[in-house]
């Protein structure tokens, strides 16, 4: 059996599918057997949905102000030498 | 969503991404706004990820999106924009580093800690549902707080590879690091995260305890 350290250190490919079918099937012996583990792999599941489902980020109304009438002037500059 | 803020749209399938592109860089500003619309919110949080500054964050973002207008011609088409020019501000974010520390190179690695950051501190299980238990306003208060304890180059990578979605190997081209080293940082980042977030989301009666 999977030691839990070295379960862990597999965890991320195994959350993302990403393990051979042989190394997935010894992961999930090991969390069917060690309930710490069960736990640390289903809430490490569950925080990646949670931010999966965070809002979509915003940016402050005059950072884009300022950012829109910069590139506005930019591309009149390159404009004017073109 | 906060007031006097602009909300961005998805990163998913810009199925118009190629033209939108085409028509910029034949000079169309409009489309090239639409481009600005569609990411800036993404680069603004990725720049203040890494420089922690806000007027970084300003100069990083306008400077990645002159930079973008000026190379259109480079941009092949054969990746995402999103991922082309978060390329182009993690570089314009590590130059602001740079100039603030200007004495050598530093990279996003530098402040990486390899000993204690895979501890795992509490094991208790969760809430089946425990976005129910927050409002929307707390839930992104609580994610948002535990994000922006990890260190920058943990925060950068969980941010493009779970929550912008870009694949580890894209994440790996934006950050100039190999494959092996985004999967360990995202390891570490996912687990710290998990950490954290079980102070709020664990099942009411169950006690945290030491683990490893």
């Amino acid at each position: 059996m999977l030691t839990c350290k070295e379960f862990l250190s597999e965890l991320t490919d195994y959350l993302d599918e990403k393990t051979s079918s042989e190394l997935q099937a010894k992961l999930q012996r090991h969390i069917t057997e060690c309930p710490n583990c069960w736990v640390i792999c289903d809430t490490t599941k569950k925080t990646i949905q949670v931010y999966k489902g965070m809002e979509s980020c915003t940016i402050p109304e005059d950072v884009h102000e300022r950012l829109m009438a910069a590139v506005e002037r930019r591309i009149a500059a390159a404009k004017e030498r073109a | 969503m906060a007031t006097g803020a602009v909300p961005t749209a998805p990163v998913e399938a810009p199925s118009d991404e190629l033209d939108l592109v085409a028509r910029a860089k034949k000079g169309d500003g409009a489309a090239f706004s639409v481009l600005i619309n569609r990411y800036e919110g993404k680069i603004f949080r990725l720049a203040m990820n890494i420089t922690q500054n806000r007027e970084d964050s300003e100069d990083v973002l306008q400077e990645a999106f002159f930079k973008a207008y000026e190379h259109l011609d480079q941009f092949q088409g054969n990746s995402k924009f999103y991922t082309w020019i978060v390329r182009i501000a993690v570089n314009q974010a590590l130059m602001k580093l740079r100039k603030r520390k200007s004495d050598r190179t530093i990279s996003l690695d530098e402040q990486i800690d390899t000993g204690e950051d895979m501890v795992i501190r509490e094991v208790a299980a969760w809430d089946p549902d425990p976005e129910e238990r927050y409002s929307r306003e707390e839930m992104n208060k609580i994610l948002t707080e535990a994000i922006d304890g990890l260190l920058p180059i943990y925060r950068t990578v969980f941010t493009l590879r779970d929550v912008d979605g870009l694949s580890t190997e894209e994440t790996a081209d934006a950050l100039d690091l190999t494959v092996p080293a985004v999967k360990s940082r995202l390891l570490r980042a996912r687990l710290q995260l998990r950490d954290k977030l079980t102070r709020f989301f664990k099942r009411k009666g169950d006690d945290a305890f030491a683990y490893m």
